[in-house]
């Protein structure tokens, strides 16, 4: 099988959650955000695997599947919240939300 | 097998790029779903074939699926993708990418002078994995059972579309206008009214 020093992994899910954070950061429409959460989720669960694989254990894959079921969760909440924000403002713009009152 | 996962790393991270740089939110998903399979081939070398399974099912078939649907049902036009170009030219965050680059670097550099010899990667299969995850790991099945539960119940009750009261609809008009008027050009009316016919 392949011999892959852990760093590289590490380094890949480094930078795949930092391009989420990034996105986070960068965009104003919710779906983006979204998206960019599940992006860093799924790095969070890759550095999961990856130790995993590195000590020859199964439970970094267990902790990938609930992490798995987690996102899956937020972004079924998450969506339903962008529909009722646009029935209810007509805009995805995260800024129209924080002049909502009680 | 080496090669295999550099060359779906480096996809994976261009396409990541490609999502958070989109204007279209349908580019984006395609990005997204193309850089969600390279991650599971990453899952495959890294010798995890269940959890690249379930990545192309779950995240690539079902999650995406979902925000699709998500999409068509707002039925967005083209001046949304105008919008995102209007945020997206800020030269605001230029100066702290940069920065945050800087420290990237920064953790490449510690992470790349003390290494850890290469290490031969053993395949752990499904049932290792099946047998950990319903054994001492029984207790998480049940709890993540009531979180997806709770998701099912929360997105049903925010996602249905119910009757406004009369001050909500008030507010959400005001709302509307205020945020279609800077545009100028589109004026959509308010379909408040259309909320009210159950």
């Amino acid at each position: 099988m392949a011999t892959i020093p852990v760093e590289y992994g590490l380094f890949l899910a480094i930078i795949l959650f930092s391009l989420g954070l990034v996105g986070v950061l960068i965009r104003r429409n919710v779906v983006f955000i979204l998206l960019s959460v599940e992006i860093m989720l799924n790095a969070a669960g890759l550095g999961f695997v990856i130790a995993g694989s590195h000590w020859g254990q199964a439970d970094g894959q267990i902790m990938f599947i609930f992490i798995l079921t987690m996102a899956s969760a937020e972004v079924s909440v998450g969506l339903a919240l962008a529909i009722q924000l646009y029935h209810r403002l007509k805009t995805l713009d995260t800024n129209s939300i924080s002049k909502m009152r009680g | 097998m080496d090669i295999v996962f550099y060359i779906a790393s480096a996809v994976a991270i261009i396409c990541t790029v490609m999502v958070i740089t989109r204007l279209n939110v349908v580019h984006a998903l395609l990005y997204m779903i193309v850089a969600l399979l390279s991650v599971a081939l990453v899952f495959y070398t890294l010798g995890a074939p269940f959890v690249a399974a379930l990545e192309v099912i779950i995240y690539a078939g079902a999650i995406m699926v979902l925000f699709v649907f998500v999409i068509m049902i707002l039925n967005l036009g083209p001046q949304t993708s105008q919008q995102e170009r209007l945020w997206l030219d800020g030269r605001i965050w230029v100066g702290p990418t940069i920065l945050a680059l800087i420290l990237i670097a920064e953790v490449a550099y510690v992470l790349s002078t003390h290494s850890t010899p290469a290490y031969t990667i053993t395949e752990i299969s499904p049932r290792q994995v099946s047998t950990q995850m319903f054994g001492p790991y029984i207790l998480g099945v049940e709890l993540s059972s009531f979180l997806l539960l709770s998701a099912v119940v929360g997105a049903f009750h925010l996602g249905r579309r119910r009757q406004l009261y009369p001050e909500e609809i008030a507010v959400s008009a005001a709302a509307v206008e205020q945020n279609t008027s800077p545009q100028g050009d589109i004026q959509p009316e308010p379909q408040i009214q259309s909320d009210i016919h159950r």
